[in-house]
Parts: structure tokens; C-alpha cells; sequence
């Protein structure tokens, strides 16, 4: 019995609840301070062992969101809990201690492969820093095996180690980025656009890197991109965000097959089709997205939204998540708009 | 019947530090008035080489051969080389687009400032017809409040609008042939499909020629008639784009459609090209897709059969090593 | 044009640094300023063993003042010598030369020239400095030597002629180019520290800490920098010794062109701050010191050296400008300034032209400067385009 509760109590790896983060903006030394919420109340959580995606577009606050789970960005309101096997980090408590033991649970694979590694360093030196920096072995003969093993499982070979960033590929680099998230042995990964600057070939090859070393590693994935389809095809449970709020979020074939919100069925129109006789009707959302500085009140997407109702134009109705079928959240305001 | 441009037997090779590197070899493509080619290709592939190469835009290492031709109006404009020949061709007869917008326009000058000045460059008119001619495009374009936008600088635009503008300062003098070098790639896509639908119209409306430059296979589907699939700098396969798409013949075509994920079929795995684009450096003889093919013939991966398009069907055109091994 | 499997694995496996030296070696005109500014460097360093003469006014030749430049040759009318040798001088004054002093030469007697003689004695390694207060009194005696590399058994040869006190132009162009040099890059190493504090915490902590260091580095570089060299100069006491003023020159170089240098640090910085490396590196937790250390300092060592080197010519140039307006190094010590002020007069334009031999050797040891500065941004820069 306690056994069953506490696994239920662990089946979660990330709790967010509440999450803003807002930055100041002061246009130069005489203007006023502004601030600029780029991430509103977010709520959600994520299963231990689960591929979530978040996706949006630019201005969406997903690259914020995620540097803030992982300690980059800090915390406005709300707070962020990381669950682990022995015990849970508050990120708005976190003491210096604790931050060091985190910090080895959970490492970000960043978007461009060219800038994450440092020109002057060797890979095996790249990849041996995170061990090194957190003391996580005590002699170089244990760093080098373990630096071996995970570059084994990224598929780089012993000659690669010896090379510098400058002698690999946009993929290759890649690759020892994830090596280098992974050497600590994390249980939460956050990839911000990891695929987005590869080509096409290349973007399947190290998709189906990561998902098996999921498999592998027993990981949990946080996957940020603006591209649907790669998120489709991987992630399990996909959340839409639009101007710093979640907009959807539902098991992502639910999502695919079945949108709720106008902001995702525009979405998934606008995404052109491989087919050339299938000419695509895209819903073209009206406007820009509005600045940031600047946000609508009441529900954010009123001033592209197709089809708003009259209390949603004026601005009155709050934005917040509710269930419409099991799993399958949706903002309240396009429930009844779209 | 004449093509609006014809580009025979193009090689380009630049000459760096590391030794003399093949950038194109021996590509071959025609385009019609009103028609739209796409050109598609992974980097390294050599799709903005060539489009470059129609403008000589390419920087000064550059090596051409000497039997190539670029026909444009039966005019072979890659022996031109007095300013005053390329000025016919570079914002004349032919435009381009890039892909990053903010790189088009100069930041400390108003966007109606260049387009003007970019008309009175390449037409006879005065100033005030030149201004009226850019609203008006500007209008064409699809951004609001244009006579606003055109005191405005670069930078007061969101990123979609850059690029209509882009657009629309490229067709103000009326081209006969529209380069378009990966316009929406730096574009999120809701603002993608935006601009595609806004190429259709006016592509229909003033009826040029576009050469549609992407590694968006999506984007060519929805866009071009015909397309050429290009591989470390040589075209692999071309045709018109149902054709190439619902039956492709060269096993990287076929690849690239694989790897692809499908919003309709979740289900089908991602299935990568095995292997890595060679560095150019490295270029392949023979046939340069040898590498990673995966079924070469014996004589392929010697390097010995020497690559050429054939026609397999009316139109479609690949490279005859591969007919034997894919 | 093929390239073997094992170059490219070089090139895979090499460092920045020495990426940046073969591109280097590949620069044709860096290589010859290279050996051209190698060869002065060597020849300034070993100055006392390739003088015959001593460059103070303990060297002079009484009997050659003013003198013509005398170089040994190996044929005259009276046959072939393997060995060199030079004709004796004897100096004349007479009515016909309107009683100028003049050297006639003696194509009778031979005088021949002899490598490793015995001379003057100089040394190696030694420095004493001199400050006001004993306590910062410096001494390390030097070892002595007393070989030279050639010399002649009568008389006196000079290659390059002899000034007004008959001292050997040669052996003080020598020792000068060396002193030249000493100034430059002590200067240079003061100027490198101050720049990499100031400049490094700027661009490091950025924020107010950058504006305020950007305020002052700023006001000290609107200082325009002759009028400040002459106050600051003309401060310094007469009874100064040459050391000591040697010293104070440098230190005064130094503290006048940090700003240039600061700035561009500040500026490495700032841009290599922001790269996505380092904010890996500080997800993994890494403290402040191995971010400097490991990652933004090996950014820029390549672009430091080139900003140094740089530097030198512009150190070299003030310093012959200061000591050429008399406010600088002065006698005994040499430098080329102080050697370029004896040119000015009109007397010398007419009839001692040897005197500016020196000139020649300082725009060469600039050019050279400037030459392998701009082959090492070259090399350190592989991005830019033709």
C-alpha cells in the first residue's frame, strides 16, 4: 500500500506551478524600467520517462521556460520542482549545495551546434568538463572511461576524441553536445531546438539517437522546437505556448488528430503538406504577434483568434487550462471561441 | 522555343587556402516564363552557388569554366563582365531574395529610401514616380498602412513584414526572372504560409519566372512545378515536382523523403540517409553519392561510372548511375 | 588535388595554435619580415660581441672623427687578399682643403682585418638599477667577455663611419636597436598587464562596473599623448641615471597606451561572454575562475599576441620621438632616437651623410613589425574574406 503511494508520488520528474518569469527591459540609461513577462503562469507537469514537447512560435516564451526549469533564468513567480528518487530541489529555494546536485540530474542540449563548443577545446576535453567541473570522478583514468563509454553511445569513435570541434560536422557536433549533456548520468533533459539547425538527413539521425538513448539511459526529455512535425513524431504529450502562455497540451497524437484551440489548428494548417496535390488551405491568422512589452489583456490570442466572441474581444475573460477529455487540456476562453 | 533561362554545363570551383575546392559541377537546368523551379538541397549541395552564379554574386576566388553557359533572354550573361552588362542582369532583368531579411535592407536607411533608389538605378524615372510605384507595391504585398511603412526603418518591422517588403522591393522593377534563396526559412511558420500564399498570387499575377531555393521539401510541394534535387554540387534527379515527388528514382531523392516526418503517419519511423555529407574537400569521384547509397554497384563504388542525367520518363531526368543501383 | 588521409587527420587534431602557425609559415611576406626582424633581434641581443668598439665615450677613436664609413675590401691595385683589409688613413689639414680636417688615404699600407679579436670588454646579464633609497638598489653583475667578432691590429675600422666625438657609428646603432627594443618591450609588458586587469574585469563583469572602467580608460585616452609624454618627461630629474631613466621611460610608455589595448580586450571579451559554450559551462556549474582560465582566455591568446605585436612599432616610434625632441633616453645611453637627433643639423645633410644609417634601421625594424603583426592577424583570422 505505501509502496503503490509512494510510487504514485515519484511517477512525476518536474512539477511547474504558477511559473513567471518576467526580465527587465530599460531602453537606455534615461528610460523607465519595463518589464517584460516573457513566461505567465504556467502550470503543467511531466511524467518520469515521458518525451514532452513544447512547442511555439518566435515570442513564445518556450526557450525561456525551459532555461528557467534548468536554474539559467531566474524565477519570478510561481516555482518549479524537480522530483527526484531521494528527494525533491524547489529551484526558488535552492541552496548553493543543492544547485551543485541538480545541476548533475538535469543538463540542456543547446540549439547550434557551432557555437556549444568551445573551438579550443578537444572533444574528449569537451565532454570530460561537466565531470571535471562537478567532481564527479576522482582520477583521469575513471574520466576517460566514462568519457569513452558515453561517446560510444553517441556513436563517436576514439579517433573523433582526439579532434577538434572544427574537424566535425553540423550532426557530428551535435552529437557531442548530447555526449556532453549526458556524462553525468541526468535523468532530465532539456533540448531547445536541438534539431533545428541540422539538415534534414541528419534531424532523423539524431532524433532516433535520442530516443534510444532514452531507452537506454532512462530519460526524461523536455523538447522544445517551433517544427510540429518533428515534435509529432517524437514526443509523447505536446504543449502549445503563444506569448508566454500555455494555449493546449494533450497526448500529441489527441493533439494532431484532434486540435481544440484556433491558434493550433492554424498551426497545424500552415504546415505544408509533402503532397503536391493536396494544396494546402492554411488558416492565416490575421496581424502580428503582438509585443511582449505590450501584451492583450484577458486572453492573449484575442486579437488574431478567427472567430472571437464578444466577452473574449473586450478582453474579459481570464486564460487558464481546463480539461475537455482525459489528458487533453485546452485554454478556457478558445473552448468556447473557436 | 526559347526558355527564359537556360544554365548549361555549369561548373563552379573556388580557390581557397586548402587547395581548389568544386563547389557545382556540370549542372544543367532550364525554367520558363510563369513557372517556378525549385531547387532543393541539403548544405553543401551548391543551391545558392547557383543561383549566385545567374548574378555573379559569388566572391572573387571564383573559377567558372569555360564552356559554361547561363542564358538569360539569349544572352549568355556569365561572359559579361563591364559593369554596365550587369547591371542589365542584377536588378534588371533578374532579383533576388534572401534569406535572412534584416541582411537586405541597410539599417540606418528607410526602407522607402532604398526601394526608390534602387528603381531610379535600374529605370529612367523621376523620384515621385519612383516613390508612388514602391507604395503601390508595397500595398501588393499585403502590409497595411503602407505609405507608414515606407518612412520606416528596417528595423520597425516584425520579421514576416521584412520579408514582404524584401519581396516587394525585388519586383518593383519588374524582373523577368525572381531568385529566391531560401525566403522563408528564417520565418516562423504561420508567417511561412503567409508568404508562400502571397509568392503564388503574385508569381500568377506577373507572371515570371521563379527559381524557388529551399531544403524544405514541403515548401517545393506547395510551391513549384518542377524540381531539381541537388547533391554536392550536382543535380541527382529533376522533373516536375508530382513526378519527382509520388516517384522519386534516385535512391538520395528517396532518402530525403524518408527521413522526413509525416504529420499524416505518426506511426512510420524517421529513417536517416546512413552516413555523412562528405566535406567538399573530399568530393567523391564518379558518381558523389557513392558513399552513402545503399545499393551501389560493384563499378559505382570504384568511382569508375561517371555521372549524367537521362531521361527515365517525359521530363524526368536522373542520374544514370543511380537508375542501375537504387 | 588530393590530400592524404594523414594530413587531414593533422588538421583534425590540431590545436588553435598551431593552426595559427601553419598559416603563418604559408605567408610568404611574414615569413621574410619574420627572419629579417629575427636576424636585427639576434644580432641587438649579441650587440657587444659584433661591436669592435665600445659605443660610450670610452670607445672613441680620437684619430677618426667624423669619418667616412670603412669597408673592408678584398682587391685593390695591389693584388687579391683572401683576408679583408683596409687602407690607412691619415688625417690632413691643409690650405687646400681650407683647412677642414680630411683623411687621405694611404692605398700603400694595408691594415687587415681579423675575426675573434680581443677588445673591449662587455657584459652579459647584467642590470643594475639604480632608484632613489637604497633599499630598491638592484645588482646582478653580469658575466664578462672580451671576444669580438672581428677587428683590425692598427687603427680602427668602422663600418659605419664615426660621429662628431669619433665614436663607432656601427657598434652604436647596435646598441642602440638593442636598447630601442628593451624600451619597446618593457613598455609593451606594462601596457599588457594594466590592459588585462582593467580591460578583463570590464569585460568579464560588464554591467557598472564596465561603464565606469570605460569612463576612465576613455578619459585617459583623450590625454593627447605628446604634450602629456612632455610634461610627464620633464619631470624627470637630470640626475637621473641613464638606468633609471631608462626605466621611468618605459614605465611611462606603458601607462599612455594601455587604453588601446584595454579596449580591445574589453571587446573579446564582451563577444566571447555571450557564446553558448560558455553558458554550458556554467550549467555544469563551473565557478568564475575556470571560465576565464579554461575557455575565454585560450579565446583570445591568438588575438592578444597579434594586438601586442602590433603595439611594438608604436612603442619603438614614440620612443625615437621622445628622445629625438631630447626628452627621452639621452646620452650615454643609446637609442635610435638619440642617435637620429645628431642628424638634424645641416652640417651633417652635407657632409656626414653616414649619419643616417640609423634611420634606414628603424623603418626596417618597423616595417618588420608591422609585417608580421599583419601576417599574424591573418593567420589568427582565417575568416576574413579576399
Amino acid at each position: 500500500m505505501l509502496c503503490e503511494l509512494w510510487l504514485s508520488m515519484s511517477e512525476n520528474i518536474l512539477s511547474v506551478n504558477n511559473l513567471s518569469v518576467s526580465f527587465d527591459y530599460q531602453e537606455n540609461f534615461l528610460s523607465k524600467k519595463q518589464k517584460i513577462k516573457a513566461v505567465n503562469n504556467i502550470n503543467f507537469k511531466i511524467k518520469k520517462g515521458s518525451f514532452f514537447g513544447l512547442v511555439g512560435e518566435s515570442g513564445s516564451g518556450k526557450t525561456t521556460l525551459g532555461r528557467a526549469i534548468l536554474g539559467a533564468n531566474k524565477v519570478s513567480e510561481g516555482n518549479v520542482i524537480f522530483h527526484d528518487d531521494e528527494r525533491d530541489f524547489d529551484l526558488t529555494s535552492i541552496t548553493a549545495k543543492e544547485m551543485k546536485e541538480y545541476r548533475k540530474k538535469a543538463q540542456l542540449i543547446f540549439q547550434d551546434p557551432y557555437a556549444a563548443l568551445s573551438p579550443r577545446m578537444t572533444v574528449r576535453d569537451i565532454i570530460a568538463e561537466p565531470l571535471e567541473v562537478m567532481r564527479i570522478t576522482n582520477s583521469r583514468e575513471e574520466t576517460d572511461a566514462r568519457v569513452r563509454d558515453i561517446a560510444a553511445k553517441c556513436r563517436l569513435n576514439l579517433e573523433h576524441l582526439r579532434r577538434f570541434p572544427h574537424a566535425f560536422s553540423g550532426g557530428q557536433r551535435q552529437r557531442i553536445s548530447i555526449a556532453r549533456a549526458l556524462v553525468s548520468n541526468p535523468k532530465f533533459i532539456v533540448a531547445d531546438e536541438s534539431v533545428a539547425a541540422l539538415d534534414v538527413s541528419i534531424q532523423a539521425d539524431i532524433l532516433n539517437l535520442l530516443k534510444q538513448l532514452q531507452q537506454e539511459l532512462n530519460l526524461t526529455y523536455l523538447f522544445i522546437s517551433h517544427d510540429l512535425s518533428v515534435v509529432a513524431h517524437v514526443c509523447d504529450i505536446v504543449a502549445v505556448m503563444y506569448l508566454g502562455h500555455i494555449v493546449e497540451m494533450a497526448p500529441s497524437r489527441e493533439l494532431f488528430s484532434n486540435p481544440r484551440h484556433s491558434y493550433t489548428k492554424a498551426l497545424l494548417s500552415s504546415i505544408p503538406s509533402i503532397d503536391p496535390e493536396k494544396k494546402s488551405k492554411a488558416i492565416e491568422l490575421q496581424g502580428e504577434i503582438p509585443s511582449a512589452m505590450n501584451p492583450p489583456s484577458g486572453c492573449v490570442f484575442r486579437t488574431r483568434c478567427p472567430n472571437p466572441t464578444h466577452d473574449c474581444k473586450e478582453g474579459h475573460i481570464e486564460m487558464g487550462l481546463i480539461e475537455v477529455s482525459p489528458n487533453h487540456w485546452v485554454d478556457q476562453c478558445c473552448v468556447n471561441c473557436g | 522555343m526559347s526558355h527564359l533561362l537556360e544554365i548549361n554545363n555549369l561548373d563552379v570551383k573556388f580557390d581557397t587556402d586548402e587547395g581548389r575546392i568544386t563547389a557545382i559541377e556540370n549542372v544543367s537546368l532550364t525554367l520558363d516564363q510563369g513557372k517556378v523551379l525549385g531547387i532543393v538541397g541539403e548544405s553543401g549541395s551548391g543551391k545558392s552557388v547557383t543561383a549566385k552564379s545567374i548574378m555573379q554574386l559569388n566572391p572573387g576566388n571564383t573559377i567558372y569554366n569555360e564552356n559554361a553557359e547561363i542564358i538569360i533572354d539569349d544572352e549568355n550573361v556569365i561572359k559579361f563582365t563591364s559593369k554596365n552588362d550587369l547591371k542589365k542582369i542584377r536588378g534588371g532583368k533578374v532579383s533576388m531574395i534572401f534569406q535572412e531579411p534584416m541582411a537586405s535592407f541597410a539599417p540606418a536607411i528607410k526602407i522607402g529610401h532604398q526601394m526608390v533608389e534602387q528603381l531610379m538605378l535600374h529605370k529612367t524615372m523621376g523620384k515621385g514616380e519612383a516613390k508612388n510605384i514602391s507604395i503601390d507595391m508595397l500595398n501588393r504585398v499585403g502590409i497595411a498602412d503602407a505609405e507608414k511603412r515606407f518612412n520606416q526603418y528596417a528595423f520597425e518591422l516584425s520579421g514576416g513584414m521584412r520579408q514582404r517588403a524584401m519581396i516587394a522591393m525585388a519586383l518593383s522593377t519588374m524582373p523577368k526572372l525572381l531568385l529566391a534563396d531560401e525566403p522563408t526559412t528564417a520565418l516562423d511558420v504561420t508567417i511561412q504560409a503567409q508568404v508562400i500564399n502571397l509568392m503564388k498570387d503574385i508569381i500568377k499575377e506577373f507572371n515570371m519566372g521563379v527559381i524557388f531555393i529551399t531544403h524544405d521539401l514541403g515548401v517545393i510541394a506547395q510551391v513549384a512545378d518542377d524540381v531539381a534535387v541537388m547533391y554536392l554540387g550536382s543535380v541527382v534527379e529533376r522533373g516536375p515536382v508530382n513526378d519527382i515527388l509520388k516517384n522519386p528514382k534516385h535512391p538520395y531523392t528517396r532518402g530525403l523523403l524518408n527521413a522526413l516526418p509525416d504529420i499524416n503517419n505518426l506511426d512510420a519511423p524517421l529513417k536517416p540517409i546512413p552516413g555523412n555529407i562528405p566535406s567538399p574537400l573530399d568530393r567523391p569521384t564518379g558518381c558523389v553519392f557513392r558513399t552513402r547509397c545503399p545499393d551501389p554497384t560493384h563499378e559505382c563504388k570504384e568511382g569508375s561510372i561517371e555521372m549524367g542525367l537521362i531521361e527515365v520518363s517525359p521530363g524526368h531526368w536522373v542520374d544514370q548511375c543511380c537508375v542501375n543501383c537504387g | 588535388m588530393e590530400i592524404s588521409s594523414k594530413k587531414k587527420e593533422a588538421y583534425y587534431t590540431a590545436t588553435q595554435m598551431q593552426l595559427v602557425r601553419t598559416r603563418f609559415f604559408g605567408n610568404k611576406s611574414a615569413m621574410i619580415a619574420g627572419s629579417i626582424l629575427l636576424f636585427m633581434i639576434v644580432c641587438s641581443l649579441f650587440s657587444g660581441f659584433l661591436s669592435p668598439y665600445d659605443p660610450t665615450i670610452a670607445g672613441r677613436d680620437k684619430d677618426y672623427e667624423n669619418g667616412a664609413p670603412q669597408i673592408p675590401i678584398f682587391w685593390d691595385e695591389n693584388g687579391f687578399s683572401p683576408r679583408p683589409f683596409l687602407h690607412t688613413l691619415t688625417k690632413y689639414r691643409g690650405a687646400d682643403t681650407n683647412f677642414r680636417w680630411v683623411y687621405k688615404t694611404d692605398t700603400e699600407k694595408r691594415r687587415y682585418v681579423y675575426f675573434f679579436v680581443k677588445g673591449w670588454e662587455y657584459k652579459f646579464f647584467n642590470y643594475s638599477i639604480n632608484l632613489p633609497g637604497k633599499a630598491l638598489d638592484f645588482k646582478i653583475p653580469g658575466i664578462a667577455f672580451e671576444t669580438h667578432l672581428f677587428g683590425v691590429d692598427e687603427g680602427g675600422i668602422h663600418i659605419f663611419g664615426t660621429d662628431k666625438a669619433g665614436k663607432d657609428l656601427f657598434s652604436r646603432t647596435l646598441s642602440a636597436i638593442y636598447i630601442s627594443l628593451a624600451v619597446g618591450t618593457l613598455g609593451v609588458f606594462i601596457s599588457f598587464v594594466l590592459s588585462l586587469i582593467i580591460g578583463g574585469i570590464s569585460g568579464y563583469y560588464g554591467g557598472w562596473i564596465d561603464s565606469l572602467l570605460q569612463m576612465f580608460t576613455d578619459a585617459i585616452r583623450t590625454v593627447p599623448p605628446i604634450p602629456l609624454f612632455m610634461c610627464l618627461a620633464a619631470f624627470a630629474p637630470l640626475e637621473w641615471s641613464s638606468e633609471l631613466r631608462f626605466f621611468f621611460i618605459s614605465c611611462l610608455l606603458g601607462l599612455i597606451s594601455w587604453p588601446t589595448l584595454a579596449r580591445r580586450v574589453r571587446t573579446h571579451l564582451l563577444s566571447e561572454r555571450s557564446q553558448e559554450y560558455i553558458l554550458a559551462a556554467q550549467l555544469c556549474g563551473a565557478s568564475s575562475t575556470h571560465i576565464i582560465a579554461r575557455h575565454l582566455l585560450p579565446s583570445f591568446t591568438s588575438y592578444i599576441i597579434v594586438d601586442l605585436v602590433i603595439s611594438f612599432p608604436y612603442m619603438l616610434l614614440s620612443e625615437t620621438a621622445l628622445s629625438f625632441i631630447g626628452l627621452g633616453l639621452r646620452e650615454p645611453v643609446n637609442s635610435l632616437g638619440v642617435l637620429l637627433q645628431n642628424a638634424t643639423k645641416a652640417d651633417v645633410l652635407l657632409n656626414y651623410q653616414w649619419y643616417f644609417i640609423p634611420v634606414f634601421f628603424l623603418v626596417v625594424l618597423i616595417l618588420t613589425f608591422v609585417y608580421v603583426g599583419d601576417g599574424l592577424r591573418d593567420a589568427a583570422d582565417p575568416h576574413k574574406t579576399k
